[in-house]
C-alpha cells in the first residue's frame, strides 16, 4: 500500500500541533508515507460559495496527483476529507461532472480517472494498521481517563465514506478503548461547533461551543477529543466567551485525537505539539500518570497466575 | 414415428398489442417477412391476438389450412402462453406445437430504432425452432386431499379454518407454545378500536376444536419433500414436558414454580415462570416447560414443584422430541414478520433510555392482561406527554426502503388510547407522510386529528436527555426539523414510542429454502405475480399468505389467508394435478452417474440409481418433480440429459437463425 499524505492548509499552518501529533503517532505505528508533491487547498468551506465546479476541481487536482503517484491519498483533516470524498464520489458516479472537472484539470495538465482512493488517517490506523497493533504500542494506558469523543458535524456528513457509520460514528470510541480510556456518553458527538461562525458571528458560534463544553463537563469528562482542526481551534479558543454566555467558567482541555494517542504511546508532550494547545492539558498528564500507576499496582496485586 | 418434415406447416401471428408493439415495430413488414420463412404457410397480424377474434383467427387457420405449428409474436410467454396453448388444443393441435416469440418486452418496449429488424430476427428464430417442435403428452397424478398450514398467527388460523370448513384435513403447525401470533399481543385494532384478543380468541378456539384441524403447537416443519399435490413434510414436535391429554390448564403449576424470567409475550416487561403458558387465553391451554430455565431439567431432578402439585399427574419429564410425518397436497406458509430491533438506530435512544419503548411494548402496556394491568406506566410513572416516532427503519435508505404500512394507523390509535387513559396527555406524532389508505382509515385519521394531537412533519434526528433549557430538564427531548415550517425543533416529552419496521423473519432464508421459495430484495417471501398471483409462488402447490409476503394490516392479512385457502382448496379438490410435460430426460447410455444434476437441481428431481446388472450408476429424474428449468442439462458433462421442448436441435436451430451462422 502506497500512501500520499495530504496535510492541507490548516494542519500545515494554524493547526501545526495536530500535524505534529499525526506525524509522531504514525511514526510509532510504522506507517510510511510521502507528502503529496505540489498539493493545493481543498477549498475548505469557502469554495462552494464561489463556484460549484471550483469546489470539485480543487480537491480533484489533489486526487489526480495521487493517482499519478499510484497511491492512496491520506488526510488527517475532517473538512479536507469531506471535500475530497465529495469530489471523488461525484466524479466516480457522474460522467458529466467527471468530464467537466477533467476539462478544468486539463488546464493544469492533470486528469482524475477516479481510481486513486481517498483514506482518512483514522481509516488507515483502524483498517490497515489495526487496533490490536495500536493496543500493543500503548506504554501509558489511559486507565481512568474519561474522554468525550467529539466527532463534529463534518464527520456526520461523510455520507459517501465506507469506514464508519455517518449517523452514529464509533471509530473514536474504538480507538480510545484500545488506548485504555473510558469514553463517556456524549449526546452531542456529531453536533456542529459553529465552524467559522466563531469569527463571523461570535455570539452564535460561542453559544454552540458552550453547549458542547457544558455537555462534556456534565458527562464528567476530563477532556474532549476531536479530529477536526477547526473544532479543535473553536473549542480551545472560545472557552471564556462561551462561559460568559452560559454563566459559568470553562477550563476543559481539548485535544486532537492523535495527541492523546501519542500520550498513550509515551511520547513527550512537546513532540505532540501539546505546548501549543490554548487550554493547557497539564491536569491530564497527572491523571494519566496516576491511572498508569494505579493499573500497575493492580497488576502487581493480582499477580501472575 | 418420425414426422415427415416436408409436411411442416407453420402459421405466424404478429400481434400489434394496440400500439405497444405496432408503435415501434412495422407489423405489416414483419408479417411479409414471416411469410417468406421456411415452412411458413401463413402469416397474419392483428390488433390484439389474445382477444376472442384474435384467438378465433388462429383456430380457423389451424382447422382450415391444416397448420401443425403456431408461432405467436407478441408478449412474454408468462401471461399468454397458456392462452395460445389452449387455442391450439381447442383446434386439435398438441399445445406444445406452439412457440411464443417475445417482441414486446424484449423488443418494442426497449428499442426505438431497429425494433422492426430485431423483431424479424426474433420471428425467424422462433419459426426455425418451431420447425423442430414435437408434441408432448401431459400427465395427471392424484392429489393428497390435505393441507399443511405453517404458522398459527391470524393468517394461518383463518386459512386453516376455511379449508377445514370446506371439509378438508388441515395440519396447523406453530412453533410457539400457543397459536395467536402477533395479533393476540395487540390491545385494540384500528380503525374500529375493537379489542384484538376478543376477536382473535374465538378463531383460536375454533381452530383448536375443529374436527378437521390437527393442531401442532411448539412444533416446527424441518423437511419437505415431494411436489404439487403430493408433499411429505416432517414436523419436529418439541417436548412440552406436559401431557396435553391429562392437563386441565388449572394453572397451579405456574403458581408454584419458583423460577422466573422475562415474558417473551410481554416483550420482556413482565415475568413468566419456567413452566408457563405465554398468556391467559393460550390455545392450547397447556403449559410448556422452558428447559433452559427449569431447575429440574438443568440440575438433575432438584425442585420438581410442578410435578408435586399437579393433581392430574400431567407433568412428564420423560417426554422427548418427536418427528411426525404428514402427507399433504398443498402447503400454506404463514410465518409472519419480525419487528425490527430499533436499538440498531442508536440515536433514537432505545435501550439507553428506559422511557423509549417500541410500539409492541406499548400494546402490552395498554392491555388489561399486560404487565401493568392496562395502566400506561413507563419507567415507573404515567407519561403526561408522549412522542410517537413513525418510520423507524421503514422508508429509510439505511435500513428498509419499504413502507411498513400499518404504523401511521396504529400511531393514531395509540394517540387516541393515551388521551383516553391519561388525563390531559399531550401526544406528538412525528411523521413523514400520513398514509391512511384503507376502508375507514382516513375517517379515523380525521377523528384522531380533531382530538388535539400535535402533528409534526419531520423525521427526528435524535432522542436525547441533554437538557438545553429549564423545561427540558428531566425529560426526553426529541430533536427534529419541522419540515413544513423549515425550522429546527426540540420537543420535551416523558415517553417516546418508536414505530419500528416490520421486517422479514430472521430465519426467512431457511424457510425459503425449506419450501423452495424465493425472497424479494426486501427479504420477504416472493409471490409468483405481484398483482395477479399474490399468494401463489414459484413452487407449485406452495402458497404464501400474510406478513411472510410483506408488511400488511389485519384486513389484508385475512384477505390473503382466505385467498390462500381458496387456492389450496381449488388445487386439492380438483383431485388430480397436471404435471409439466417439458421435463428433463436422461440417456442412460451417456450417463456416468456423476451426480452433478442431483447437486444443481433446486427441486430434488434427479437421484443417482444403480440399475440391475449395470456397474455404472445413472441419473433418474422424477418426472413429477421436474420443472424443466434446464439447470441439470446445462451442468451435465456428457450431454446425457436433454429437456423436452428445449432440445438441442430446437435451440441450435433458433441460434442459427438468430446469428446467421451455422452452429
Amino acid at each position: 500500500m502506497r500512501y500520499a499524505y495530504y496535510p492541507g492548509c490548516s494542519l500545515s499552518g494554524s493547526s501545526r500541533e495536530c500535524e505534529e501529533a499525526i506525524q509522531a503517532v504514525m511514526g510509532v505505528l510504522g506507517v510510511k508515507w510521502t507528502e503529496l508533491e505540489d498539493w493545493n487547498c481543498c477549498g475548505a468551506a469557502s469554495a462552494t460559495g464561489v463556484s460549484y465546479l471550483l469546489s470539485l476541481a480543487l480537491p480533484a487536482r489533489n486526487l489526480a496527483l495521487a493517482e499519478q503517484a499510484d497511491s492512496d491519498l491520506v488526510t488527517g483533516c475532517t473538512r479536507c476529507y469531506l471535500n475530497l470524498i465529495r469530489a471523488m464520489h461525484y466524479i466516480q458516479h457522474n460522467a458529466n461532472i467527471r468530464d467537466n472537472v477533467n476539462a478544468v484539470l486539463a488546464e493544469a495538465g492533470v486528469q482524475y480517472a477516479g481510481t486513486a482512493r481517498l483514506r482518512h488517517v483514522l481509516d488507515v490506523i483502524i483498517n490497515d494498521v489495526g487496533l490490536d497493533v495500536v493496543a500493543e504500542r500503548v506504554t501509558q494506558p489511559l486507565n481512568g481517563l474519561r474522554v468525550a469523543a467529539y466527532y463534529g458535524c463534518c464527520q456526520g456528513m461523510w455520507t459517501y465514506a465506507q469506514f464508519d457509520s455517518v449517523e452514529d460514528p464509533t471509530c473514536f470510541d474504538r480507538l480510545l478503548a484500545a488506548l485504555g480510556a473510558e469514553v463517556v456518553y456524549y449526546p452531542l458527538k456529531t453536533s456542529c461547533c459553529g465552524g467559522s461562525l466563531s469569527m463571523s458571528k461570535r455570539s452564535v458560534g460561542a453559544n454552540l461551543i458552550g453547549d458542547l463544553l457544558a455537555a462534556a463537563v456534565a458527562a464528567g469528562a476530563d477532556c474532549i477529543i476531536t479530529a477536526c482542526p477547526l473544532c479543535m481551534f473553536n473549542l480551545n479558543s472560545f472557552q471564556n466567551e462561551a462561559g460568559k454566555i452560559k454563566g459559568t467558567r470553562f477550563h476543559i482541555p481539548v485535544l486532537f485525537l492523535a495527541q492523546l494517542m501519542g500520550l498513550a504511546f509515551g511520547l513527550p508532550p512537546k513532540k505532540l505539539g501539546l505546548h501549543r494547545n490554548v487550554v493547557p492539558p497539564d491536569p491530564l498528564y497527572r491523571k494519566i500518570a496516576a491511572g498508569a500507576a494505579a493499573s500497575s499496582v493492580e497488576a502487581v496485586a493480582s499477580g501472575p497466575k | 414415428m418420425a414426422e415427415d418434415k416436408n409436411n411442416v406447416k407453420i402459421g405466424v401471428y404478429v400481434c400489434h398489442c394496440g400500439s405497444n408493439i405496432a408503435g415501434t415495430v412495422d407489423v405489416e413488414e414483419l408479417t411479409r417477412f414471416a411469410q417468406e420463412q421456411t415452412a411458413v404457410a401463413v402469416a397474419r397480424n392483428y390488433k390484439f391476438m389474445c382477444s376472442e377474434p384474435g384467438q378465433a383467427l388462429i383456430k380457423k387457420d389451424i382447422e382450415e389450412l391444416g397448420l401443425n405449428r403456431v408461432v405467436v409474436a407478441s408478449c412474454s410467454p408468462r401471461m399468454h402462453e397458456p392462452t395460445f396453448r389452449h387455442v391450439c388444443e381447442d383446434a386439435g393441435l398438441n399445445p406444445y406445437q406452439l412457440d411464443m416469440c417475445n417482441i414486446r418486452e424484449q423488443c418494442s418496449w426497449v428499442h426505438k430504432d431497429g425494433a422492426t429488424e430485431k423483431a424479424k430476427a426474433l420471428v425467424r428464430a422462433a419459426a426455425s425452432r418451431a420447425y423442430y417442435l414435437e408434441p408432448l403428452e401431459t400427465r395427471r397424478v392424484p392429489v393428497t386431499p390435505a393441507v399443511l398450514v405453517v404458522g398459527g398467527g391470524i393468517a394461518g388460523i383463518q386459512a386453516a379454518l376455511k379449508i377445514a370448513d370446506g371439509g378438508r384435513k388441515v395440519y396447523l403447525v406453530e412453533r410457539e407454545p400457543s397459536i395467536g401470533g402477533h395479533m393476540i399481543q395487540l390491545d385494540k385494532t384500528f380503525p374500529t378500536l375493537d379489542c384484538s384478543a376478543c376477536i382473535t380468541t374465538p378463531k383460536m378456539a375454533a381452530a383448536n376444536a375443529h374436527p378437521n384441524i390437527e393442531l401442532m403447537t411448539y412444533s416446527e416443519v424441518v423437511n419437505v419433500q415431494g411436489y404439487v399435490g403430493n408433499f411429505k413434510a416432517t414436523i419436529r414436535r418439541k417436548p412440552r414436558y406436559v401431557d396435553e391429554s391429562l392437563c386441565t390448564g388449572c394453572g397451579v403449576c405456574q403458581e408454584k414454580c419458583p423460577w422466573k424470567t422475562e415474558s417473551e409475550f410481554d416483550c420482556g416487561l413482565g415475568p413468566r415462570k419456567a413452566i408457563y403458558t405465554p398468556f391467559p387465553q393460550a390455545v392450547p391451554n397447556v403449559p410448556v416447560i422452558d428447559p433452559e430455565l427449569c431447575v429440574y431439567i438443568q440440575k438433575d431432578g432438584k425442585c420438581g414443584a410442578c410435578l408435586k402439585f399437579c393433581e392430574r399427574g400431567a407433568v412428564d419429564f420423560s417426554q422427548t422430541e418427536k418427528m411426525v410425518e404428514v402427507e399433504v397436497g398443498a402447503i400454506i406458509v404463514a410465518t409472519g414478520y419480525d419487528l425490527m430491533d430499533p436499538s440498531a438506530i442508536s440515536r433514537l435512544g432505545y435501550k439507553r433510555f428506559p422511557n423509549v419503548i417500541t410500539s409492541m411494548e406499548f400494546e402490552r402496556l395498554c392491555n388489561a392482561t399486560g404487565p401493568t394491568g392496562g395502566h400506561i406506566t413507563v419507567d415507573g410513572r404515567e407519561p403526561k406527554s408522549v412522542a410517537i416516532i413513525h418510520c423507524v427503519g421503514s422508508r429509510d435508505q439505511k435500513y428498509h426502503t419499504y413502507c411498513s404500512r400499518v404504523c401511521c394507523m396504529y400511531a393514531l390509535k395509540f394517540a387516541h388510547l393515551i388521551q383516553e387513559k391519561v388525563e390531559d396527555a399531550k401526544v406528538y406524532q412525528f411523521y413523514i407522510d400520513m398514509r391512511c389508505y384503507g376502508k375507514g382509515y382516513e375517517e379515523f385519521y380525521q377523528r384522531a386529528a380533531s382530538e388535539g394531537i400535535t402533528f409534526i412533519r419531520g423525521k427526528p434526528s435524535q432522542v436525547t436527555d441533554l437538557a438545553m433549557s429549564e423545561e427540558e430538564k428531566g425529560k426526553l427531548v426529541v430533536v427534529c426539523e419541522n419540515t413544513l415550517v423549515g425550522r429546527p425543533l426540540r420537543v420535551p416529552v416523558d415517553t417516546v414510542i418508536l414505530c419500528p419496521a416490520m421486517e422479514a423473519r430472521s430465519d426467512a432464508k431457511e424457510v425459503a429454502r425449506l419450501f423452495n421459495l424465493s425472497q424479494s430484495a426486501d427479504g420477504f417471501l416472493m409471490e409468483r405475480h405481484a398483482k395477479l398471483e399474490p399468494v401463489a409462488t414459484a413452487n407449485d402447490g406452495v402458497f404464501i399468505v400474510g406478513c411472510a409476503q410483506g408488511p400488511k394490516d389485519i384486513p389484508d392479512t385475512v384477505a390473503q389467508a382466505l385467498a390462500g385457502a381458496a387456492e389450496a382448496l381449488a388445487l386439492i379438490d380438483a383431485g388430480t394435478v397436471k404435471l409439466e410435460a417439458a421435463t428433463a430426460t436422461v440417456s442412460e447410455a451417456l450417463c456416468h452417474g456423476c451426480g452433478r444434476c442431483e447437486e444443481i437441481c433446486e427441486f430434488h428431481a434427479p437421484t443417482i440409481v444403480r440399475r440391475n446388472g449395470n456397474p455404472i450408476p445413472v441419473s433418474s429424474i422424477n418426472q413429477a418433480m421436474c420443472k424443466g428449468c434446464g439447470a441439470c442439462a446445462a451442468a451435465c458433462p456428457t450431454g446425457a440429459i436433454s429437456i423436452k421442448h428445449f432440445t438441442r436441435q430446437q435451440i441450435l436451430a433458433e441460434l442459427e437463425a438468430l446469428s446467421g451462422v451455422p452452429v
